[in-house]
Order: C-alpha cells, then sequence, then structure tokens
C-alpha cells in the first residue's frame, strides 16, 4: 500500500518544498521499518491497484458495454484490495496492542473466506 | 479484609456452580422467549384461522406457491401476463425474493425429511417462527451493548412488544416478517465485526446484508446507519483499524453481493441512497492510509500536509458526486426519501405514495400504544449509553435519533424504531436492577459521612432519589462495575437494608407485567385481524365472523371465465389474483402510476365516459368494495379521494377534485352530493339498490353517517352481478355492446318503455319500495 501511494505523494506535492525531503525520509523508514512478510503483502496491493486502474482506464476511455462484468472485475480488485490491506492491518506487529483477539491464522483464515465469498459473487457478476 | 457487609444473604455456592446454573437458566429463559414469542403471535390463527393476511401478502403467498411447484428458475424467470392487464409484470425482476426464497427452502427441508406440510401453513407460521429468531439477535445485540441479564431483557421485550407484533402476527406474510430478524442480526455481525476488527465478522455481516437486501426495500436502512456509525466515529477521532477491517469487508463484499438481486441492480453504484456508504468507504482508505505514514513519519510539517491532503481529497471527492448527480450520471434522489425528510411532498408530488395508510406521520398514541412502557424507559437507556459512550454505544445513540425521526415521520417505520426501544430499555431497567438487587451495603466510615447521611435523607424520600445517589457516588468513584463490588471501601454510597430494595424490585415487576398484559391485550385486539375476515361481538359476547371478501372472491372463481378482467381499486388487486385466480388491471405493486390513475378515472368518470374505458381494456367486472351497511371505515367510497387525487395528477382536465366537494368544502354523499359525485362509476356502484334494503326508513350510510337520498342511482352500462352478504363486496358486469348498436342509456329507456330516463333500471328488480316521505 504504502509504496505505490508514497509515488503518487510525489506526483501530488512536486511544488511543496519541503516534500521531497519528507518523503525521501518516509521511504527510507518505510524500508528500513517493515518486515518483509509486510513487503510481500504491499508488493499484491500494489498489483491489485494497477489492475483496478487499468479496467477503470478501460472503462472511462474505451466502453463500460458490459457493465457488470466491469464492475465484477473492479469490485474483484477493490475488495481483494481491502481485504489485503485489512490482513497486512491485523498482521502488522504495530498494531498488536489493537488485535488482542485475532492472531495471524486466525487473520489468514479471515482473510482466505472473504476473498472465496467475495469471488464467488463475483464469478456470479461476471455474467 | 472483612467481608462486606450484606443487605440479604446469599446462598453459599461456588462461582461455578452459580456460573453454570446461570448458563441453564439463560438457555431456559431464551426458550422460552422463543416460545412466548411465536404464542403470542397465534391469537390470529385461534381466533380466525391458518389464513394469509391483508394485501400484499396474497402475493408473496401466491409467489411462494409457484416457486414450490414449479421450482426456482420458473419462479425467477416467472413473467405474469395476468397482473397489471394488459401489460403484464416481470415479477422475477421486480420483487425481493428473499421471503419467498425462505419459505421454499423451508419447504423443501421438510419434504426432504417426509414431513408435507402445506405451502400454507409455512407462509401463515414464518413471520412467528422468524420473530422467536429476532429475539435471539436482539439478545445478541444486547449482550455486546451491556451484558447477558439486559440482552435477555431485550429480547423479553422485543419477542412481545406489539410495535414488532403489528407486523409478525401470523399470516401477515410480508416482507418484515423476515427482515427484521435480518436487520437486527445484521447489525450485530457489524458491532462484532468493528469491536473485534475480524474480517469473518465483516464477512459474515456482507452476507446476511445480501439477504437483507434479498429480502426488504428498507435494506437502505442499513446502507445509510453503518456508514453514518463510522463517519460519527471517524468525527470523534476514533477511527483505529478495527474499524476499517469491519467496514470493508462488509461494504466490498455486501456492496457487490446486493448487486445480485435483480431488482436492485446497479443501483449501489448509481443511486445517490447508497452514495454514503461508498463515501465513507473512500475516506476510510484515505485515513488508513494516513494514519500508516504517521506510524512512519514523525515530522510534524508533514502529518500537517498530509491531513491537509486527506482533507482536500474528501472534499474533491464530495464535490465529483456532486457534480456526477448534477449531470445526472448519479440518479438523484427518489421521491419516496423526499417524504421523509418533507412529511407534506408525498401529498404534493405522488399522491400514490400518499394514498397507503401506512405512509401517514404517526399519531402519538400510538407510540405507547406499540412500546408501552418502554417508551419512557428509551431516553433513560440512550442517557446512560452517553455516560459510557464505547464504540459501539454511539451505533445505538444515532439509531435511536434516526429511527425515532423516522417513526414520527411514518407509522409504519415503527417497526425499525422498536427494537432499539427494546434495546435502550432493557439497559436502563437491567442498570436499574444491577443497582437495587446487588446485596453489597454501603460502608459507614468517617470521611463518608456526608454522602451516608445524604443517603439516609433521600432514602426516605423515595427509590428515585436514591437512584441518582447512587449514580453520582458511581460517577465519582469512576472505577469498573466489578471493582465497585469487590471492594467495599470504593462502595461509599450506595443502597441501605433491604425495604428499599424490595420496594423498588417490586416496582419494576410491577411495572412489566402491566407491560405484558397491555402487549397481550393489543396483539389479541388490535394486531391479529387478519383484515380479510372481519368480525364482530354479538350481544352475548361471542364472535361473529364476517367473510364476505372470500365468499366474493370464491364467487369470481366459480362464476367467471378464467380470463376475465376484474377492474378494481389496486388495494385488491393482489387478493384477487391470490384468491379468485382472474387478471386484475392494477394492484398492490403500484408501479405503474397511469394505470391505476385509469382505474381512478374510471370511478370517478360518469358511467357513460367510463363504459369506452372499461371495454378498451377488456374489462368484464367492476368490484367494489362497500362498507355501508356493516360500518366499514375501509371500504372504497373512503378512498375514493385518493383516486380521484390520483387520476387528477394525469388528466388535470377531465378530472377534479373540487367538483367532488360541496360548495362549502364537505366531502358528502348525501342530498347535498355534487352532480360530478352522484354520477361518479363509485358512487352509483357503492349505493345501487341500497335504499331498498331500507324499505322506505331513512337511508342510513352507517360508515359515514350520512343520509342518503332514498332513491338510489340507476345503472345503464353495468349490470349487479354479485353482491356479498354483508354487502362489503359488490360485483358488477360491464355490458356488452347493444345488439342494435345503440347506446346503453337509450335502450335502457326503450325497454322500459319510457321516453326519459327512469329512475329505476330493468324489469327483474323488485318493485321500489314505498317512498319515504321526508
Amino acid at each position: 500500500m504504502a509504496p505505490s501511494k508514497s509515488q503518487k505523494q510525489t506526483a501530488g506535492q512536486d511544488s511543496a518544498t519541503t516534500a521531497s525531503g519528507a518523503i525521501q525520509g518516509l521511504w527510507k523508514s518505510y524500508n528500513d521499518d517493515t518486515p518483509t512478510k509486510l513487503k510481500t503483502i504491499d508488493a499484491f496491493l500494489v498489483f491489485i491497484m494497477l489492475s483496478g486502474i487499468i479496467q477503470f482506464v478501460y472503462c472511462v476511455a474505451i466502453t463500460n458495454f458490459p457493465f457488470n462484468a466491469f464492475l465484477a472485475g473492479f469490485a474483484s480488485t477493490v475488495g481483494q484490495f481491502v481485504l489485503t490491506a485489512s490482513l497486512r492491518s491485523q498482521v502488522n506487529p504495530l498494531n498488536a496492542g489493537v488485535f488482542k483477539n485475532i492472531s495471524r491464522e486466525r487473520a489468514f483464515a479471515d482473510f482466505a473466506m472473504g476473498s472465496i465469498v467475495l469471488h464467488f459473487f463475483v464469478y456470479n457478476f461476471l455474467g | 479484609m472483612a467481608t462486606p457487609k450484606l443487605a440479604y444473604q446469599l446462598p453459599p455456592l461456588s462461582s461455578a456452580t452459580v456460573e453454570n446454573t446461570a448458563s441453564l437458566f439463560r438457555i431456559i429463559a431464551l426458550s422460552l422467549i422463543s416460545a412466548t414469542a411465536i404464542a403470542s403471535r397465534l391469537f390470529a390463527v385461534i381466533t380466525y384461522e391458518s389464513v394469509i393476511h391483508e394485501f400484499d401478502p396474497w402475493f408473496n403467498y401466491r409467489a411462494t406457491k409457484l416457486l414450490a411447484s414449479k421450482g426456482f428458475y420458473e419462479f425467477w424467470n416467472w413473467f405474469d401476463p395476468t397482473a397489471w392487464y394488459p401489460l403484464g409484470r416481470v415479477v422475477g425482476g421486480t420483487i425481493y425474493p428473499g421471503l419467498m426464497a425462505t419459505s421454499g427452502v423451508i419447504y423443501n427441508v421438510l419434504r426432504a425429511v417426509n414431513l408435507p406440510v402445506d405451502i400454507r401453513n409455512i407462509c401463515v407460521l414464518l413471520a412467528p417462527g422468524f420473530s422467536a429468531l429476532t429475539a435471539w439477535a436482539t439478545y445478541m445485540f444486547t449482550c455486546e451493548m451491556k451484558d447477558k441479564s439486559a440482552g435477555l431483557l431485550a429480547a423479553s421485550f422485543i419477542a412481545i412488544a406489539p410495535g414488532y407484533i403489528s407486523r409478525s402476527v401470523a399470516g401477515s406474510y410480508d416482507n418484515e416478517a423476515i427482515a427484521i430478524f435480518l436487520l437486527m442480526f445484521t447489525f450485530y455481525l457489524w458491532i462484532k465485526a468493528m469491536k473485534e476488527g475480524s474480517a469473518f465478522f465483516g464477512t459474515l455481516a456482507g452476507l446476511f446484508y445480501f439477504y437483507m437486501v434479498a429480502a426488504w426495500g428498507g435494506y437502505a436502512f442499513i446502507t445509510n446507519m453503518i456508514p453514518l456509525h463510522v463517519f460519527v466515529l471517524i468525527l470523534m477521532g476514533r477511527f483505529n483499524y478495527k474499524m476499517y477491517v469491519g467496514y470493508c469487508s462488509w461494504y466490498a463484499i455486501g456492496t457487490l453481493a446486493s448487486m445480485q438481486v435483480p431488482f436492485v441492480g446497479f443501483q449501489p453504484v448509481k443511486t445517490s441512497e447508497h452514495m454514503a456508504a461508498l463515501g465513507i468507504f473512500g475516506l476510510l482508505q484515505l485515513v488508513a492510509f494516513a494514519e500508516l505514514v504517521r506510524s512512519h513519519v514523525a515530522s510534524r510539517q508533514f502529518q500537517v500536509l498530509l491531513r491537509s491532503a486527506v482533507g482536500l481529497l474528501a472534499v474533491i471527492g464530495v464535490a465529483l458526486g456532486a457534480l456526477m448527480t448534477a449531470k445526472g450520471w448519479i440518479a438523484p434522489w427518489t421521491g419516496r426519501f423526499y417524504s421523509l425528510w418533507d412529511v407534506e411532498y408525498a401529498k404534493k408530488y405522488i399522491p400514490i405514495i400518499a394514498s397507503v395508510s401506512e405512509h401517514q406521520p404517526t399519531a402519538w398514541p400510538s407510540f405507547f400504544m406499540d412500546l408501552h412502557v418502554l417508551m419512557f424507559l428509551f431516553p433513560v437507556g440512550v442517557f446512560l449509553l452517553f455516560k459510557e459512550m464505547r464504540d459501539e454505544h454511539v451505533f445505538v445513540i444515532i439509531y435511536a435519533v434516526v429511527g425515532s425521526y423516522f417513526a414520527g415521520v411514518m407509522v409504519r417505520l415503527m417497526l425499525t424504531l422498536t427494537p432499539v426501544v427494546c434495546v435502550a430499555a432493557a439497559i436502563a431497567l437491567s442498570t436499574l436492577l444491577d443497582v437495587y438487587v446487588d446485596p453489597v451495603e454501603p460502608v459507614e466510615q468517617g470521611e463518608a459521612t456526608a454522602g451516608s447521611s445524604d443517603n439516609s435523607t433521600t432514602g426516605t424520600t423515595g427509590s428515585v432519589g436514591k437512584k441518582a445517589g447512587k449514580k453520582a457516588a458511581d460517577a465519582s468513584t469512576d472505577s469498573t462495575p466489578s471493582a465497585t463490588q469487590t471492594t467495599p471501601a470504593a462502595k461509599k454510597a450506595g443502597i441501605f437494608g433491604l425495604d428499599t430494595r424490595i420496594l423498588t424490585v417490586a416496582n419494576v415487576i410491577l411495572l412489566l407485567s402491566f407491560f405484558v398484559y397491555h402487549c397481550t391485550w393489543v396483539t389479541s385486539n388490535a394486531y391479529s385481524s387478519p383484515s380479510v375476515i372481519l368480525s364482530s361481538k354479538n350481544r352475548d359476547g361471542s364472535l361473529h365472523i364476517i367473510d364476505d371478501f372470500r365468499e366474493a372472491y370464491y364467487w369470481l372463481r366459480q362464476n367467471t371465465a378464467p380470463d376475465s378482467v376484474i377492474c378494481s381499486w389496486w388495494d385488491y388487486g393482489y387478493q384477487i389474483a391470490g384468491m379468485a385466480d382472474r387478471p386484475t388491471l392494477v394492484d398492490n405493486n403500484t408501479w405503474n402510476n397511469t394505470h391505476i390513475a385509469t382505474v381512478g378515472k374510471i370511478m370517478g368518470s360518469p358511467e357513460e365516459k367510463a363504459y369506452p374505458i372499461l371495454r378498451k381494456h377488456d374489462v368484464e367486472y367492476v368490484l367494489v368494495i362497500f362498507g355501508g351497511l356493516l360500518a366499514y371505515s375501509g371500504d372504497d367510497l373512503n378512498k375514493f379521494l385518493w383516486m380521484i387525487r390520483i387520476a387528477q395528477g394525469i388528466w388535470p382536465d377531465e378530472i377534479q377534485e373540487k367538483n367532488y366537494f360541496t360548495p362549502r368544502g364537505e366531502y358528502k354523499l348525501d342530498h347535498d352530493a355534487t352532480p360530478a359525485m352522484r354520477e361518479s362509476v363509485m358512487y352509483k356502484a357503492s349505493y345501487y339498490r341500497f335504499a331498498e334494503m331500507f324499505q322506505g326508513h331513512a337511508v342510513q350510510d352507517r360508515a359515514r353517517g350520512q343520509t342518503l337520498p332514498s332513491v338510489g342511482p340507476t345503472l345503464d352500462y353495468l349490470d349487479e352481478a354479485f353482491t356479498s352478504e354483508n354487502w362489503i363486496v359488490r360485483i358488477y358486469q360491464v355490458k356488452k355492446d347493444d345488439i342494435l348498436g345503440r347506446d346503453h342509456k337509450s335502450a335502457n329507456a326503450f325497454m322500459d318503455g319510457k321516453k326519459r330516463k327512469r329512475l329505476r333500471p330493468t324489469s327483474h328488480r323488485k318493485p321500489l319500495p314505498k317512498k319515504s316521505n321526508e
């Protein structure tokens, strides 16, 4: 989640004079403090986000014709994104105090179940 | 440490025993509550019989029968050519199929285990069955708010609260029957997901939200309540990742799932009702991202920058939404929604919505009627929640505010208020009982003299003062309840002695007994009438059943051709389709305003104008409901003004409301009735031959208390075909074209051998009784 968004921030705030230094600091702190597992999740998040953006651009620029198919595809990326982001926040050691009842295994099981249900509906909606 | 002084002796049991016994008692109590919930809804079956009630349930029943006999696919693709003749109706795509699917599943499961239960009985008993589940869901929900004892109280309240019973008696086979259970259970799952930060419960909430969307149009309430809750929490600065996990998993799955219901379709991404949920979803992403970045950066500057960026993006999002609404990419709010904010809106612009009695604003006595003592406990409960104000309490508070407002606007929304009233009242009452049943006495110590003397003075003034004193003490000690109970030193103020305890608890029991008594009375007297069957009391107190509707519909079924079209006001469309199995012009679905207005025009026009319209629509029978003989006030003449208003909306030149009022603005049917009124089909069909009943005495319309002219109207284009025992249902046959090509008026005049129009029609009628001399 973080790297892609930080690129976005870079694009959005070129004009800010102090911004570039702060963003470099952010990037450094992200690289240093984040466990590898979370980085893997983040890579997956970036992938999903790119896939969603491509679909959205296609819908806006070319056609939205089978609208249900577009919605199903887009909802699949958005849904998968938030489910993965949820998983990320649940397993993030920084949030250990917040999710007291959720173990890592439980978090992954929740994630798997959510994804299965989500993609059941996606498949049904593709048409 | 010395054991605290106790007001009464507790039996010497180990804590494990107490816990086990308590959970056993809870299970027993919940089963009894479920049994009560089911039993109290069976008055309708016992007094009348196992019959489907009212109007909409007849359609649901008919659809369920089709589902049970022909299977799900046939039901899904069902096109009903007999409704909205000659248009027909795509039923599969225009209904919420949840209710029928539920009964279908129950039916098939029972079949599979060799229990051949009639589908009608499943439909009749579905609502009571689900009310037991509602009680359980409310129990779970309240347990999340306070504790298990409050949960039990809430469950027992919702089980018998008349506000909920009114929509869920046996036979009231409507969407609300299962929807309230789904509402409460989805809310419970949401609270659970938000509290634990569990995607599992979020997914479950999404699934039950899907079930709710499939079952009831009121799902929009959930669609907006949950985002509102999240939004308020964000504004209160209470964002956390648990909320993010719960909301996002609910929204992502629930929204996609809700689009699978054909009747909902793309609405969740296209209409304003659903935009709040989408907006909060976007906002949560931003906030969560900002939180994440914040955890990596310490720079204060950057945080300010970040916050302003998030704020800016949120503003842009709202502006984009507004722009898209203005451009028409997002459908604006629908009329039904506006009528929630502006009570007069429906009356002005959509008379068809305003004409439904359950869409009228609520009269204040009905709050007492439907909720009784809970209405007084409700604010107390909300106040107590305010005092603690955990995240989930915010939900109940918002629900209480929103629910109260909506219940005040529309009678039918009393139904959505009832659960939250039960929850809040249960919290209030169980807090009170917690204080007064707790045997621990406060310690009298030197530094507590002020407190204890205060207590002893208030002790004489009554329990209310003591309660306040105790609350203040609790607030001042500011510790968890368990701490107050276990450490006697912390308990500076409280309840002394047994007398006040007994007094208060006895008061509560008395109050609850009155509540139970009231609920039973209201349920048996007011809410158990099927409205298909009426009843009256004989002089000896026994019940007299008035079965005119079924008599008439059965007559139609037996004596008319299967394809003969019946024209009636839309209220009776579903009943005619369900009981008589005949095509109707309009029915309770009310999707086509013009078609309904056509029927309004037929009823409001003179015969010669209505006749061509009737013929064009292939109508063979006209059916009107007339309560003048039996003082049945829900008849067509009392609905007549709405027919005129709706017709006026389409044909303002031909039908005008003011023509039906006397110059003094009165709705009169007697000697002062205006010509437009006296000529209208509705008036004629209602009063045709009515005067003959009175054998020369004053002709009295008992439903409206008006004295009618002693000479009734005549009919030229319609033939009386059937009138039920108590004249409630009157059916007229539309005459075919005259064989000699004359219009029916002159043909009738010729038949009677008269040059001018006679007052009485054809010769086979009984001779006119002697005119009364007034």
